[in-house]
């Protein structure tokens, strides 16, 4: 394989990854804990160097994800003190864990391969570069941490999909069941550990929080079901991811930040175009129900007044719009919508119901 | 004292001084109105907005590129508010969401600078983690244009900007124009945030405004109290940071000062009287040991 195709295929395959417990964090309105976690697992990694002295020890791994897991219970503490509100709590916290991180490197381990700025961008073009032997394949070790957080995650998903799925929309109701939310909680808080501790490496802090959140959003505002979510927020993961690299490569920029950029671009389509809650969709819903209460409201009026001695002056063509207090053009364009749709008659200067008027406004008057 | 002597040094406890101060004063406002996130979003969305101003401009000038930084960062907020009004993506996701693509397309702009043969562009990076090493007369002038007239308006708009910060409904009852004030009040938030980006830089800015005025409410009810306690902690965390991280090796200045405003919270948080952690359990102690007192 060549390593474009490898460094895009790591990156599909962390897109995935991310996604699947960004669901969840969406759903359960705490995304800013992946914003929180992905920063503090640094510290883990580097506190299991210091332990260690091997940037290849599977310890650090163990530290990060446990790292992430306490900045959540740390966060917890401190909010439940009553002392600070919780997002002030998360805005406390990993700032100070990930100063921590980033004093020690710069400190005690500057001339060792981990620098600050690829703890925010990732390093995914090097990524082919570091490879390992697995069932005789020569595999890049992102591609292997990466496909191994994917496969851990879909497991999860799959074996408690209930659940999940009942803690996440009926948290009362869970708990009364005997499912313990705190379970539930630490579970999907050490998956989003290790799912941000294995992309980390290859993707960078910051990608990490795009993909967990922006295409799980994005997926939000396209379907109403949990298992049409994860296959779509997997999708749009992947896509961008896609997206991102090829961009990267056309303008010869971080590829990390041109994929959380294609993110972006894919939320704001899906914000825009989504056929029922995207932006045009709703200001077309808007418009056409504007059209449709007026015409309602001209053959209430003309229910009401036809056959009545002032019928003359109440439902004439040109005086109706006075009467329902309209402008001039909004109520030409209204009788003109209404006849077309066959609801009003022209009878000489007179407006008259037709059958469907008729019914249509004693339909609305019951209303 | 060197501090008195050195010029740099001195530039960089004024710069970080002013620093403090302001995002002390405004960190207040936005931990009070939950909006403490917020800050960190809008900081991480500026860094865009200063690779841009770089780029139109050509120049280094502090007050363009922090001009630049504050309308990203402004965008963002506006964003943010369009996608929370108009769809049921909750204000988390947005956050999360807008903080990861505008600092993404932020990071793509400075590797597109960074392919310009010019040195120019060399110091943008700093704007990360923050270098106040670097601050220099002018910039610390730019900070103060924008950061003094911040102060000003928290001053004029006091009773409004307590108000819609305890009781926005009752607020809106007495017809005060309560969209509006929030939206100056987010401006304001956003200059202290764009005053701290050279210093501390945007990754770890909201630190700057959450932690000194969290500090701060753990010692008064009173906000005129809270918001001068809150300065006093940013000024002092904020010089004593900078001063440190410009005479030591290899230590950026965001972290370190960060690292000091942590240490100024925890006390607060475990030792401030009646609200205190160990205040709270030596009281529940002493309740214990006389009955019925």
């Amino acid at each position: 394989m060549s390593p474009q195709l490898e460094v895009q295929l790591i990156a599909v395959v962390i897109a995935a990854a991310c996604a699947i417990p960004g669901v969840f964090l969406v759903l359960r309105r705490m995304a800013m804990l992946s914003d929180a976690i992905s920063h503090t697992v640094l510290l883990g990694i580097v506190l299991g160097y210091f332990l260690t002295r091997d940037l290849a020890s599977p310890l650090l791994f163990v530290g990060a994800v446990a790292m992430g897991v306490a900045t959540v219970s740390l966060v917890e503490l401190v909010s439940r003190t009553g002392l600070v509100k919780e997002d002030a709590a998360i805005g406390l916290v990993f700032p100070a864990l990930f100063s921590v991180a980033v004093i020690l490197i710069s400190r005690f381990a500057s001339n060792v391969h981990l620098d600050t700025d690829s703890v925010l961008l990732g390093e995914l073009a090097l990524a082919p570069f570091d490879r390992l032997i697995l069932l005789g394949l020569d595999l890049p070790r992102a591609l292997v941490v990466g496909l191994g957080t994917l496969l851990l995650n879909l497991v999860l998903v799959l074996l408690f999909y209930k659940e999940l799925k009942l803690a996440t929309f009926d948290a009362a109701l869970a708990a009364a069941l005997g499912f313990a939310p705190a379970l539930v909680h630490y579970g999907l808080m050490t998956v989003v550990s290790i799912t941000a501790v294995g992309a980390f490496d290859a993707v960078g802090s910051i990608l990490v929080i795009a993909l967990m959140v922006g295409p799980p959003a994005a997926a939000y505002l396209l379907t109403d079901r949990l298992s049409r979510m994860l296959a779509l927020s997997v999708l749009i993961g992947a896509a961008s991811a896609l997206a991102g690299y090829w961009f990267a490569a056309w303008l010869d920029v971080a590829i990390a930040g041109s994929m959380a950029t294609m993110v972006g671009v894919a939320f704001l389509l899906v914000y825009l175009f989504a056929p029922e809650r995207g932006l045009i969709a709703t200001a077309a819903r808007r418009a056409r129900q504007r059209w449709l209460f007026a015409e309602q409201m001209l053959a209430l009026h003309l229910l009401n007044h036809a056959g009545t001695p002032e019928a003359a002056a109440e439902c004439a063509s040109d005086q109706v719009g006075e009467h329902l207090r309209w402008r001039p053009v909004f109520a030409a364009e209204v009788v003109r919508r209404a006849e077309q749709g066959g609801l009003v008659r022209r009878q000489g200067p007179m407006l008259a119901l037709t059958e469907r008027g008729r019914a249509l406004a004693q339909e609305a008057s019951l209303r | 004292m060197e501090l008195f002597t050195d010029y740099t040094l001195r530039t960089v406890a004024l710069g970080a001084a002013l620093l403090g101060v302001v995002s002390g004063v405004l960190g207040c406002f936005a931990v009070l109105r939950r909006q403490a996130l917020l800050g960190d979003a809008m900081s991480h969305a500026a860094l865009p907005g200063i690779a841009l101003a770089f780029m139109l401009t050509g120049r280094r000038e502090p007050l363009i590129l922090l001009v630049g930084a504050a309308l990203a960062a402004w965008l963002a907020a506006l964003l943010l508010l369009a996608i929370t009004r108009t769809t049921r993506v909750k204000e988390d996701s947005g956050l999360a969401l807008l903080l990861a693509v505008f600092f993404g397309f932020g990071l793509v702009l400075l590797s597109l600078l960074q392919q310009r043969p010019d040195a120019a562009q060399a110091g943008l990076k700093s704007f990360l983690f923050g270098q106040a090493a670097a601050l220099v007369e002018r910039d610390v002038v730019a900070m103060a244009a924008l950061g003094l007239p911040a102060l000003l308006c928290v001053a004029l708009l006091w009773k409004q900007f307590k108000l819609i910060s305890f009781d926005p409904e009752y607020a809106a009852s007495l017809g005060m124009p309560v969209g509006l004030l929030g939206v100056a009040l987010t401006t304001l938030i956003v200059v202290a945030i764009v005053i701290g980006l050279q210093t501390v830089g945007v990754v770890l800015m909201s630190a700057m405004l959450v932690a000194p005025a969290a500090a701060a409410r753990q010692w008064t009810d009173r906000l005129g109290v809270m918001v001068l306690l809150a300065a006093a902690f940013g000024a002092t965390s904020g010089v004593v940071g900078a001063l440190i991280s410009a005479t030591g090796r290899g230590l950026s200045t965001g972290p370190t000062i960060v690292l000091c405003m942590a240490v100024i919270t925890a006390v607060s948080l475990l030792f401030a009287p009646e609200r205190g952690i160990l205040w709270r359990r030596r009281r529940i102690a002493l309740s214990e040991r006389v009955p019925g007192a």
